[in-house]
Formats: C-alpha cells, structure tokens, sequence
C-alpha cells in the first residue's frame, strides 16, 4: 500500500523535493499537499520581474495542475494547516483533519513588520507572496508614492519594480550603506547611484519612527523627522523562520525547526525543510541550500542515506540593468589583503579579499561576467599566490585569451557552477547539450540551470555559444536596440523619471551609442516622446516609417493606398460618389472593401496624393489612419436602428467611440468593434477592445486579437450606460498609450501586465478620470487631419522630387 | 569634368530625410545627414526596387522601406549581411545651397 505523504507549504523547497521524490519513486507515495496561499508552486524569485513589469505570473508557474494532476498529488491549496497532532498523526485544517505516515514542514517564513506605530494600516504590506506584489502592482500608478523600509535584496528588488511601473520610490534603509550584508560601503555608493539615476530615492541611516495615516497609510515618519509621503510602504526589513506550527507541536525548535542532516526533526516521522528550518545553527534564505536539501529529502524518504551539507552561496540581485555580485567574506578583518580596481568612468568595483594564498571574498558591481570564476576559486580554496597580480583581471587575463565576454566562460573548468541556484556546473550543461538540448529553454529543462532567479540565463547561453558555435543564435530581444543596453522598459521610465523631452535628450542622456538611433530605436522613442510629452515634444516626421510618414501604406511596387474614415463604417451616397470620382480622376487600378468596413483605393502614384486628398477633404472625407500605429477603425452592426435583435445602439456607439479616438498615436495598431447583441455581427471579441451589447448594458472586452496570433478578447467589465463604455474604453487606450512598449498589440501587453492590474487603473474612478484627462490634452494637439495638412500647397511641394533634370538628361 | 549644378536649397530636405531629383532614366534621392551632410544615390533598392529616398536615415545610412535593406550612403553598399549596390553620385553642399554633379550622372547613366 501507499505510504501517506503529507506537505505543509507547497513553496520553493518543498516543490523540488516533490520532484525528486515522484521521480525516484512515482508510486510509493500517495502525496497530499497544503498550501496557505490559494494556489500550487511558482517561482518566488521571480514575483520581482512580474512586479516590474517584464514577466507575468503565468511565466513563473514552476508546477501546473497538470503537473499536480499526472502524479495524482491532492492539492488542498488556499487551506493552512493550523494545528499537526503528533500522537493521533493528522494536521488538522478548517477541512478537518488529515492523517499522514510521513509528514513534511516546509512552511518558508514571515517577513518581520517592525513594531512602529502605524504598522496596520492598510496600504502597509510586505513583500513575499504573490498577494503582496500585485497589491504593490496595484499601488504603483504613474506618480503614485511609495515608501520601501528596508535596503537589501528584497527591499531593492521592491523598490526598482515598482520604480519601473512609474511611481516616485523612497527607500528607507537604517545602515550606512545599502546591502550591508552583501556589499562593501564602495559596492554600495555604486549601487545607491544607480538606483538613484532611475529616480529611486535613497535614504540611508534612517530609522523609521511611525507610519502615519488616518484610516490608510499617508505618510512615513523618521526619527530624524524627516516626513516622506506615501501611499503605499513596503516594509521588507527581513525575514525569520515560520516556525509556529512546530513550535506547538513541541518539536524542537530555535530561531527554526530543528533538522539532522536527513532534515528529520525531533520526531522521526516528521520532516522539515526550507527556510523554516535551522541545521548546526544555521538558517538559509536563498534556494541554492534549499534545493541541496530538498534533493537530501528526497532520498532519505525513499529510504537513501543522504545527508545535507551546507555550501557557500553568491549573491546577485536582480534589477534589470544593475550588475551586482557578490561572495564568501569580505570584512575588513587583522590579516586579510584586498585587491582593488576601480573604473569611475564606467562604474565599474571590484574586490578581492584574500587570507594569506587564498580568496575568500569577492565583490563586484558594473561588470559581474568573471563572478563565477572567483566564486570557483573561492569555493575550491584554491591557492592564487602565482597569479596574484593579474587575479583581479579575471580569466581573460590568466588564460591570456582576448577580453571577449565569451572568453571568461571558456575559460571556466567544467567544473566551476553556473547557475548558483540550483547547482549546475558548467560540466553538466556542456553534456546536456551534447545530448541534444540545443536551447534555452531544453538545457533549462534537463538541467535546471538558470530555472530559478534567472541571473545565469546570460551565462547559460555563453555556454550554449561555445559549444554550438555558429549553430546557437544568442538571444537579441533584451536591449531595445544595437544602440543601446537598455531595454524598451527602461527607456520608457527613464524618458519619464528624468523628463527627457526631446530625442537628442534621450540620446544623450541615456547614452546611446550612435549619432541619431537607428530605424528600430528611432519611431520607438518617437512615440514614447510624443506620448509622454504631448505638449512639449513635436513629433519628428524622420523618425516614423514611410507610411506614417507620407499617411499612406507604402505597397510592393512603391506606390500607395487611400483610404478615408468611415466612422463605425457608416458612409452615404456623396461620400461614395467622391470616391468613385477619385478613382476615375487618379486611375486607381483597385478599388477593394476592407475588414474594418472601410474602401480602399490601391496603386496611388506618390505625386498624385495631395491632390487627391484634398479632392476626397472637399467632400469631408478625411483620413482613415489605415497606416498608423494608431486608431485604425471602430466596426459596428446595426444594432438598434435596424436589426430586430439589437439591444442597444451599437452603430450610435461605435461612431461616437471613433469621433473621440481617432488621431491618437499608440504602441501598435488598435481596432475596436461594438456589436449590438451577443450574435457579435461587428467581430467585436477578436479586437483589440470589443464592446458587446446585452440588455442590461455594455460588456467591454480587452485583448483580442485576429493576426498571426488568434486570441479571444477578456473580459474588462460589464457597465450599464454608454457613457461609461466610453469612458473606460477611452481610459484603457490612454493606459495602454502611457505604458506598453512600442509595437506590443494590447493583448501582448496584457500579459505581461496583467488584467487585474489594468482593472485596477482602468476601474478606480479617480485614476480613470486623470487617464481620460491626459488622453484628452493629448488629443487637443494631436487630433488633425493629416490629409489637410498635407494637402496645403506648402506642404504638397514635399511629395513632388526636389527638381526634374529629365531635359538636361536627355540632351 | 565636373559641372556642379544647384538643385535646391539644403533647408528643401529634412534633416536625417531625403527628396527626390528625377532625371531621364529614373530617379536619384538626395539625402541629408543629421550633420548636414549631403549624398545622392539612386533611388531605387537592388533588393526589389524600394524607394530608398522614404526610408529611414540613421547616421551616414539608409534603411529600405519595403524590406529594410541598409545601404551606406557614402559607398552606396548594402551593409550587414546583404549583398548589393547603387550607383552614388557626387554632392555637396554650398553657402546653403544643395550641388550635385550633373556630368557624373550623365556618363554613369550612359555608360
Ligand atoms: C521577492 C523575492 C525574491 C527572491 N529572490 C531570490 C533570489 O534571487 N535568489 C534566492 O536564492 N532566493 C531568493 N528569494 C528567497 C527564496 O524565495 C526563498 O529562499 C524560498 O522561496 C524559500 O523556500 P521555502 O520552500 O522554504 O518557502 P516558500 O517558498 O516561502 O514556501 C512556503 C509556503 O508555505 C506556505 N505555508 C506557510 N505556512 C503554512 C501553513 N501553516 N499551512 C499551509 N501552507 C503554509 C506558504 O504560503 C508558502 O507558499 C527571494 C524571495 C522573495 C520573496
Ligand atoms: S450583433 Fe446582434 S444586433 Fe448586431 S446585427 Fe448581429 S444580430 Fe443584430
Ligand atoms: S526592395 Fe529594398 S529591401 Fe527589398
């Protein structure tokens, strides 16, 4: 019979140690698993990019229910476990009790609030769970203020996210420098620049006195009277064992639960493991120790005799763009030497510390490449007196190969580990890859390495480089472009933090490396530009693709297509009279109905576009945007005014949407639809925002799409009046304007920001009505018709060559 | 023999943009540099004949609109990994004024 295996906790540790067991043993165990957060595991580490923005809670599932599902694991998820009764061998929950053969703790820990004043009020959180980084998602609209108490990993990572979502960051931190525990004070200045060049504030020796705030957080007070506003305080001050459980059930425990070496406690049927356990004393806060001992679990419970050894672990912090490294001990001690180098002007720190022949502390920040090759040595104890002199160069130097950032990887030892997390040696990778994990994602999968914090993934793919060879692509999409390293994120928020409103400000500022950016950085920061600054930046013409320079669609043969708007894809008889008469007088070889209910006219010369424009402009035509990454088209049915089914006016709605929305610039094209019931004629549920009409009002949908992908919209809300439908419609385009990257579709955007957090802004009535206010001031400059601005005489010469020496030519 | 004739003036072309001067046998595109600089070429891609003259100008290149081949505009080579070429043709600029040599388009074109 199967063995009863109950888990408490289904977090990092206990995750892997499911795996290995169910790996070894598919059929021994019969696996219930708790968990007091409403869900399975997921990778902790990585709440950070979902909190900045770069990833999505799904891409950090680490064990779906499929997963759950195929090893017929009972999942009792969202269901704490409140009492273990040891004699009769159940845990007892809100459910009742359940019995166990075998019992496994691994229950993580609490973060630490800090006894001050003010501590509950809402708007206070921590930072460990999925909870707390969507309620700081949720918090940190543009220009929203937020207070992080605590300097060091967590608080950092907290800090940079939400910094990156747009609000204005202070981070509170008691020590003298940040990352006290992890960096020397040099290390630290470094870093607290570089946070503060992204507009984080940082507030060293400062020790919080009160959180002030009637019936939610206002404010933080200092001992030093400094008064910091806020509306949101992350208190990430540290962490300690989550022991309580244990300690009622009288097992012995410490600062955590008291494990041998098997992870047994002091009873021998109850197991614990993770960061609520203390071994010889000893705590652990990051995965690489955990995993060392979920794999001792593992074996020990399938009847093995393995036993846990602690290792040395480095230290990266991962903030996109800040290169931080960090190991062994680096105090100021009697008997210890330091190697130092330094590079201002690149901001570059690194440090060695050396006792007697040996490295036993390294420290760099702004080039981390050589990190584990002296982590290796480091680690191995090795005796570096013959190279001393050239140590701090790194293996480049040592190897006497050139200084490519290739080179440091090769140089490494098979043996020297790569990603730290989950112990995989260079070795490991080279065999897995000769095996056939030719990718990423298969070297992740066989190996794990770079599957938890993800700060290997750059190293992982060196690897991959050196032993495929040409036949490896390495991955290009993070920087925005060969201009720059910073990614299209990072450009966004800086453009915003510093105020850059002009793009020799943004080139010079950011650094970038060309003279004036290149064909993909340049229509990317046109519109970032344009968005953010509509008042003060004019738009550059030069730096948009031909169609949305010269408003038309460039076709294969270099001639062009027209189409007018036609609003809600209403016309009448004079519109289509004017049209037909344009295509007599320009000889447009086709005339062709598009999917958004419009006519387009193809095979127009360059020469002939002014004219016509002005032709189509006297019948009050005007330009139908259907080159722009803009607001292409609002497509409707009937609706009401002539189809027995419709319940609402959808053709009214769809043309009054596209009256208030058409001209405005955005990331990438958006189309819209409103279909007056539920039978959908309009198309309205693959659009980029689909409004379906029901009887009691208006189902607004976000995030179609009907491409190269097919995606069904989701739906944003339900209202009851047009009004409303307008004004969430009008609130969403202004979020998606304000904050997607250039050339995302609103859906790719929605998944990497999530539909809660749009919800969140889109339906809180005070930041919906400033949404709406900022779209609207952008719109007072930018809703123009460019067919009438183009059609002026002064203007049109533009379209016709500069001079014609087809006479001179030809004499 | 060189013969330098006026075409416009430099404030006729957008800085990092381009016009067009049509002749007998096609047109050329006369681009200005964020530096002020000028450099006529054909306007016409060897990839598939995309007007070179509405594509991005970034540095001293150009980028086609239709499948973004890059040519340099000072050598008139495709750069990266294409392989390709247009006909350059002397200019320069003079007191504000946009010159180019009419006998070298000439003798190219007749040549
Ligand atoms: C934002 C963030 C970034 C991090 N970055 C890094 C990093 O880059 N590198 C690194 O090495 N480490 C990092 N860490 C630390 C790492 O996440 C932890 O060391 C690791 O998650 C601990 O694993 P665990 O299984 O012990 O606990 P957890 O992963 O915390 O899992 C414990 C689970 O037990 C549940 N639980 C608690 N009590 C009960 C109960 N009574 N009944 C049922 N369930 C219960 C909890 O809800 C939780 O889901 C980071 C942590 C955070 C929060
Ligand atoms: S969607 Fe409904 S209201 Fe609109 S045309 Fe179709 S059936 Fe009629
Ligand atoms: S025609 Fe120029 S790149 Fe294809």
């Amino acid at each position: 019979m199967k063995k009863r295996l109950v888990i408490v906790g289904a977090g990092m540790a206990s995750g892997r140690l499911i795996e290995h067991l169910l790996d070894a043993a598919p059929d021994r165990w019969d696996v219930t698993l708790f968990n007091a957060e409403p869900r399975g595991n997921y990778n902790r580490l990585m709440l950070s990019p979902v909190l900045s923005g770069e990833k999505a809670y799904e891409d950090i599932i680490t064990h779906d229910d499929a997963f759950y599902a195929d090893r017929g694991i009972t999942c009792r998820f969202g269901e704490p476990v409140v009492r273990i009764d040891r004699a009769a061998k159940v845990v007892v929950t809100a459910q009742g009790d359940t019995p166990y053969d075998r019992l496994v703790i691994g229950t993580g820990s609490a973060p630490f609030i800090i006894p001050v004043a003010g501590k509950a009020l809402p708007g206070v959180v921590t930072y460990r769970d999925l909870e707390d980084t969507n309620a700081m998602i949720a918090a940190s609209r543009p220009g929203a203020k937020a207070v992080v108490i605590g300097g060091g990993l967590l608080g950092l990572e907290a800090a940079a996210g939400m910094a990156a979502r747009g609000a204005d960051v202070t981070v509170i931190h008691l020590m003298s420098h940040l990352m006290e525990r992890q960096l020397d004070p040099a290390a630290g200045y470094l870093l607290q620049k570089d946070l503060e060049r992204r507009g984080i504030r940082v507030h060293c020796k400062g020790a919080t006195k009160a959180i002030l705030g009637e019936d939610k957080v206002e404010a933080v007070l200092l001992e030093d009277g400094t008064v910091y506003g806020a509306d949101l305080v992350c208190m990430a001050v540290g962490i300690r064992p989550e022991t309580r459980l244990a300690t009622d059930a009288h097992l012995e425990v410490n600062r955590g639960v008291v494990v041998d070496p098997q992870m047994r406690t002091a009873d021998p049927d109850v197991f614990a493991l993770g960061e609520c356990v203390e071994f010889d004393g000893q705590l652990f806060g990051l995965v690489a120790p955990l995993y060392d001992q979920a794999k001792v679990l593992a074996s020990v419970l399938n009847g093995g005799d393995a036993a846990f050894r602690p290792v040395q672990t480095a230290t990266k912090l991962k903030v996109t763009g800040v290169d931080l490294f960090s190991a062994g001990d680096f105090a100021d001690k009697p008997g210890r030497e330091e190697i130092v180098f330094r590079d201002p002007g690149r901001g570059i720190y690194k440090r060695l510390v050396l006792e007697g022949d040996r490295l036993i502390g390294a420290v760099m920040y702004g080039d981390t490449a050589d990190g584990n090759w002296f982590f290796q040595k480091i680690k191995d104890g090795a005796d570096i007196s013959g190279e001393r002199e050239t140590l701090i160069f790194g293996p480049a130097f040592a190897g006497g190969v050139a200084a490519d950032p290739l080179a440091a990887v090769a140089a490494l030892p098979p043996e020297a580990e790569i990603c730290g997390c989950n112990g995989v040696c260079k070795g490991q990778i080279a065999a897995a890859i000769d095996g056939g994990a030719t990718t990423l994602q298969l070297v992740r999968a066989r190996t794990k390495a770079s599957a938890s914090c993800g700060t290997c993934t750059g190293l992982v793919e060196q690897v991959l480089a050196l032993s495929l060879g040409e036949a490896f692509q390495m991955p290009t999409a993070q920087p925005m472009c060969a201009c720059t390293d910073l990614t299209h994120e990072d450009v966004r928020r800086l453009i915003k933090a510093q105020e850059l409103k002009s793009m020799p400000a943004v080139l010079q500022e950011l650094g970038w490396r060309t003279s004036c950016g290149c064909p993909s950085c340049r229509p990317a920061l046109n519109f970032y530009l344009l968005a953010d600054w509509p008042l003060d930046y004019r738009d550059d013409a030069q730096s948009r693709f031909v169609n949305e320079r010269l408003h038309a669609n460039i076709q294969k043969d270099g001639t062009f297509s027209v189409v007018p708007r036609m609003w809600g894809g209403v016309t009448n008889a004079r519109e289509l009279r004017a049209i037909a008469d344009a295509a007599d007088k320009y000889n447009v070889p086709m005339v062709k109905v598009t999917g958004g209910q419009r006519i387009d006219l193809l095979g127009v010369r360059k020469d002939d576009l002014p004219a016509m424009w002005a032709d189509l402009n006297a019948a009050g035509l005007v330009s139908g945007h259907a080159y722009s990454k803009g607001l292409r088209t609002v497509k409707t049915c009937v609706g009401t005014e002539f189809c027995r089914f419709g319940t609402q006016d959808s053709t009214g709605l769809g043309v009054r949407l596209e009256q208030r929305l058409w001209g405005s610039w955005t990331p990438h094209k958006v189309k819209l639809a409103v279909s007056g019931c539920p039978r959908n004629c309009a198309e309205a549920t693959c659009k980029d925002v689909g409004i379906v009409c029901v009887e009691s009002g208006y189902q607004v949908g976000v995030g179609g799409a009907a491409g190269m992908d097919l995606q069904e919209t989701q739906r944003l809300v339900a209202v009851e009046t047009e009004a409303e439908a307008m004004d969430v419609t009008v609130a969403f385009v202004q979020l998606y304007r304000e904050h997607a990257r250039y050339l995302d579709r609103p859906y790719k955007w929605i998944r990497k920001v999530g539909l809660d957090w749009i919800r969140s802004q889109v339906l809180d009535a005070e930041i919906r009505a400033a949404l709406i206010a900022r779209f609207d001031l952008s719109q007072s400059i930018y809703q123009k018709d460019p067919w009438a601005e183009h059609a002026r005489p002064d203007a049109a010469r533009r379209f016709r060559p500069l001079a014609d020496l087809s006479l001179e030519a030809a004499e | 023999m060189t013969r330098w004739i006026d075409i416009a003036a430099l404030d006729d072309i957008p800085p990092r943009g381009a016009r067009t001067v049509k002749t007998a046998q096609g047109c050329v595109a006369v681009f200005r540099t964020f530096d002020d600089r000028v450099f006529a070429l054909d306007d016409r891609c060897p990839h598939k004949g995309g007007p070179l003259s509405e594509g991005i100008v970034h540095g001293h290149a150009v980028t086609c609109p239709l499948h973004a081949w890059v040519f340099s505009l000072e050598t008139g080579r495709a750069l990266g990994e294409d392989d390709g070429s247009v006909a350059t043709y002397p200019a320069r600029v003079e007191q504000g004024r946009v010159l180019i040599d009419a006998t070298r388009l000439q003798t190219w074109r007749v040549a």
